[in-house]
């Protein structure tokens, strides 16, 4: 029985709600237990642009809330994963900041060792519960469906940091799509970021790295992006939608998050995956599962 | 004569108070949202909206959230028992008052024949009422002032709130216990409902009252013969019991009156049952007069808040309500800090001490802003960081006890806090997401320019990036970036980089431009480069750092393991606290 402390961040209680309720479906036919923590909070990651040393307080304080637990932090947010780790690296490597940071939760009665650890969901599924486990409960797989998986950055790198996959041809995401019956194509754009860090940054921008990747993926053949990341979902799925109205792309491939097609292998049905609350359609995809 | 006087006036100061709020929720502009409509539209709105509501199905929620949230308080129950327990003891004990003793000649009266305040069950029900009202009161104090609830702050409001339910109440206590304790008092309703006129008959109830009802006489005094008595509660039995139930019904007041007694003579010459009279009136008259423009106007404001949001959708509901519901919420606000003690960015308060941060002072400070309070130049850099400082996770609308849609709410107010002067650093960072994701909403106009004015004051404020034709010193001007190297494991490794621009080559947003170094200033390799050679300035000039994904291609193909990504956050903190520091 695995047991983790639940790490929902900001973007997914508020926009992308059907990764919560679809990964809380399909991890509970693992057996996998999720604690909520309540006073977790935002893990820090838009702070670290203007204010290290305040994130570095944002995500200490959910380790140390997890560490108090004795539990693991499980992240469905590439960022929220970067964030926490990379937090965890600076504070092993700065015993002053530690203590600064430790003077800080003091008044909290936290206290902050570096004890939990943090895993995405892809490594909970991929490394914890293995293939071969996964591979029992499928009950509805796919066939003949092409699907670009996009990795994420935050999760990839800084590889030396991450620890999540090899940075430069990762597989984790593509065996796990594999496993679904789906055919994970190869494209060029695929390490590539989704361009969400620039949203309302430099909108331009953005969209024009986000139009690149989808007609990449698109020309790959792909009919669907797997994701796994709330930021990434929320730029191939809002913000594409937003582009086709304004005209800056044609791609029309809808993002799919992969607990979902994993989900919908498992014969979990799409409703309750919350298929149904993506702005693109990806109800349709029920039409590539093997009869 | 005072008494109606006095209550009139206050029932016309409470009429134009509430019909001044009430017209506020139409004519003030909370945010971008509804801007266009007249007070006179948004009244019509508001008119066909309720009466929309009132004939469709949607009446059966309005009358599941009246039971719901407006009278059981199911979203304070969820949030915190002991504030739900403190918050149904107020506000049940004060109703039931209101309704049974204040307004006993109106209702009470009416609905009882048989009504004396001081039979039973009023006798006791005033005194149990009453005491439930200063439980809560005590929860209350005890809340704020001791247990002290993380980030509920209080101020002047708060304060005016806790006293004067605690006076009305406490001076109410103080006048049943003097009147019990009164002998005047006792003399007066021997004068009116007995017949005795046998002074032995007097006497003998007289000791029966200081024996059994708290009276304290300067005739008679304790101990008394069990004869006396007997013939005292004859006397009672024939002039007072039917109409006069035991004083000890009345728990608080008849305690009162026992710990008054020693001082009851005293007090009775000088009157002190007709002096505490005035203050409980005057204090019951004040705190209506005053409810209007006081916290306590909340009774009715975050009731509608909650109403209305039970029944309309963001989605759906015409604009000119949505703007006259963000008007309403800023009333409905009572500070109660549930959304402060949820907000997923609290911290940043806690470390820098900010209190714009936190949701229920930004709705402070908005109802003075959208009255058309000026802010002060030196207050507006924490407003601005204030209301940028979100990451728009929702928490605080879900816990809203009073059910405030604050989400739509910052999404509308934070256009013209930008449009305030400037600039908004943080809107180059990603707390910008959540607008830019809404900028189709958002008014086409004026979107552009916080980022724009945020990046122009950063140029400015390094002007070495822009001018391509100063002449750069040989010398390594600055050593800053060094001074902080051993805060970060990356902290120095810059001084590896020998310029092999892989960086550049596999960087996104290098890629995306036909003329990079026109739109980034300077390139990665580049502002290793700077570093190395000391030109930190230079190297916080370039607008790459506030372009910069942080995606981590640069980092991840460098050679010679510079922390290119890391180094640009590292600088991107000193840009943020050089500008600071100089404004």
């Amino acid at each position: 029985m695995m047991k983790y402390a639940f790490f929902l961040g900001c973007n997914i209680p508020a926009r992308v709600q059907q990764y919560e309720r679809s990964a809380r479906a399909v991890l509970a036919r693992f057996q996998v237990e999720l604690v909520d923590i309540r006073a977790f909070n935002c893990c820090g990651y838009p702070l670290r642009n203007s204010d290290r040393n305040t994130y570095l307080l944002f995500s200490a304080k959910a380790l140390a809330l997890a560490e108090r637990e004795d539990l693991d932090i499980l992240t469905l947010c590439q960022c929220c994963y970067g964030s926490l780790k990379m937090a965890a690296h600076i504070l092993a490597n700065n015993a002053e900041l530690k203590n600064e940071v430790n003077a800080f939760l003091g008044k909290k009665n936290l206290h902050y060792q570096g004890k939990a650890r943090v895993t995405h969901l892809l490594t909970l599924l991929h490394r914890d519960i293995g293939e071969a486990a996964i591979r029992e409960k499928l009950k509805t797989p796919f066939a003949n469906v092409k699907i670009a998986p996009h990795y994420g950055c935050h999760a990839l790198r800084p590889s030396d940091i991450m620890q999540f996959d090899d940075p430069v041809s990762p597989a984790i995401l593509d065996t796990l799509v594999s496993l679904t019956g789906a055919k994970s194509v190869d494209w060029s754009q695929k390490l590539e970021c989704c361009g969400a860090p620039l949203m309302g940054v430099n909108d331009d921008l953005s969209m024009r790295l986000t139009a690149k990747k989808l007609a990449n993926a698109k020309a790959s053949g792909a009919d669907y992006l797997s994701v796994a990341c709330p930021w990434c979902h929320i730029q191939f799925d809002d913000v594409q939608k937003e582009m086709e109205e304004e005209g800056r792309t044609e791609a029309d491939l809808p993002s799919i998050l992969y607990i979902q097609l994993l989900g919908l292998a498992m014969g979990i049905s799409g409703r309750r995956l919350g298929l149904p609350q993506n702005k693109k359609d990806i109800c349709d995809i029920n039409t590539f599962i093997a009869q | 004569m005072f008494f109606s006087i006095s209550l009139y006036l206050a029932l016309a100061i409470f009429a134009i108070g509430t019909i001044y709020k009430v017209s506020t929720w139409l004519t003030r502009k909370v945010g971008v949202f509804g801007q266009e409509f007249t007070p006179s539209q948004r009244l019509y709105a508001a008119i066909r909206g309720v009466v929309g509501v009132v004939f469709s199905r949607k009446v059966l929620l309005l009358f599941r959230s009246l039971i719901l949230d407006v009278f059981l308080q199911m979203r304070i129950a969820r949030e915190d028992r002991l504030r739900w327990i403190m918050h149904i003891l107020i506000y049940s004990g004060f109703t039931f008052l209101l309704l049974m003793h204040a307004m006993e000649n109106l209702i009470t009266a009416k609905l009882f024949s048989n009504y004396y305040s001081t039979l039973n069950p009023f006798l006791f029900l005033r005194d149990f009422f009453g005491m439930m009202v200063v439980v809560g009161v005590g929860i209350a104090v005890y809340r704020r002032f001791i247990l002290k609830i993380p980030r509920m702050l209080t101020n002047v409001m708060d304060r005016y709130t806790i006293a004067i339910v605690a006076i009305i109440m406490l001076s109410g206590f103080l006048l049943e216990g003097a009147q019990m304790s009164s002998h005047s008092e006792f003399m007066g309703m021997v004068d009116d409902y007995s017949f005795i006129s046998d002074d032995e008959e007097l006497r003998a109830l007289e000791s029966y009252w200081v024996a059994e009802y708290g009276t304290v006489s300067p005739n008679v005094e304790a101990p008394f013969s069990d004869d006396i008595l007997k013939e005292g509660a004859e006397a009672h039995e024939n002039y007072c019991a039917y109409c006069h139930a035991p004083n000890k019904f009345a728990f608080a007041g008849y305690t009162t009156a026992k710990a008054m007694g020693p001082f009851a003579l005293a007090l009775d010459r000088v009157n002190g049952a007709a002096i505490l009279w005035y203050i409980h009136v005057i204090a019951c008259f004040f705190g209506l007069a005053y409810l209007p423009f006081s916290k306590m106007f909340h009774m009715f404001s975050s009731s509608f808040c909650l109403l209305a949001n039970a029944v309309m959708d963001p989605r759906t509901s015409h604009p000119a309500n949505i703007a006259t519901r963000q008007a309403l919420a800023l009333d409905a606000c009572t500070r109660c800090g549930t959304c402060s003690l949820r907000c997923s960015v609290a911290i940043a308060y806690e470390a820098n001490g900010n209190r714009m941060v936190l949701p229920a002072e930004k709705l402070s400070f908005l109802r003075e802003y959208t009255a058309g309070k000026k802010i002060a130049p030196e207050a507006m850099a924490a407003i601005h960081e204030g209301f940028y400082l979100c990451t728009n996770c929702n928490r605080c609308t879900v816990v809203c006890p009073a059910g405030i849609n604050l989400r739509e709410l910052w999404l509308s107010v934070r256009e013209p806090i930008l449009a305030e002067d400037g600039p908004t650093f943080l809107t180059l960072s990603p707390f910008s997401f959540f607008r830019g994701l809404n900028r189709p909403l958002l008014p086409a106009q004026g979107y552009e320019r916080p980022m724009d004015e945020a990046m122009e004051a950063m140029a400015a404020a390094f002007p070495m990036a822009r001018d391509t034709e100063a002449t750069i010193p040989v010398v390594p001007t600055d050593r800053t970036v060094a001074a902080r190297a051993h805060e970060t494991p990356w902290g120095a490794t810059f001084v590896g980089c020998f310029a092999c621009e892989n960086c550049t080559t596999v960087c996104p947003v290098v890629q995306s431009y036909e003329d990079p170094q026109a739109a980034v200033g300077l390139l990665p390799h580049q502002i290793m480069r700077s570093l190395g050679l000391g030109l930190k300035d230079l190297a916080l000039g370039a607008p790459m750092l506030w372009y910069c994904l942080t995606c981590y291609q640069c980092q991840e193909h460098c050679p010679q393991e510079v922390k290119v990504t890391d180094i640009l956050y590292e600088l991107k903190n000193m840009a943020f606290q050089e500008v600071a520091a100089g404004s």
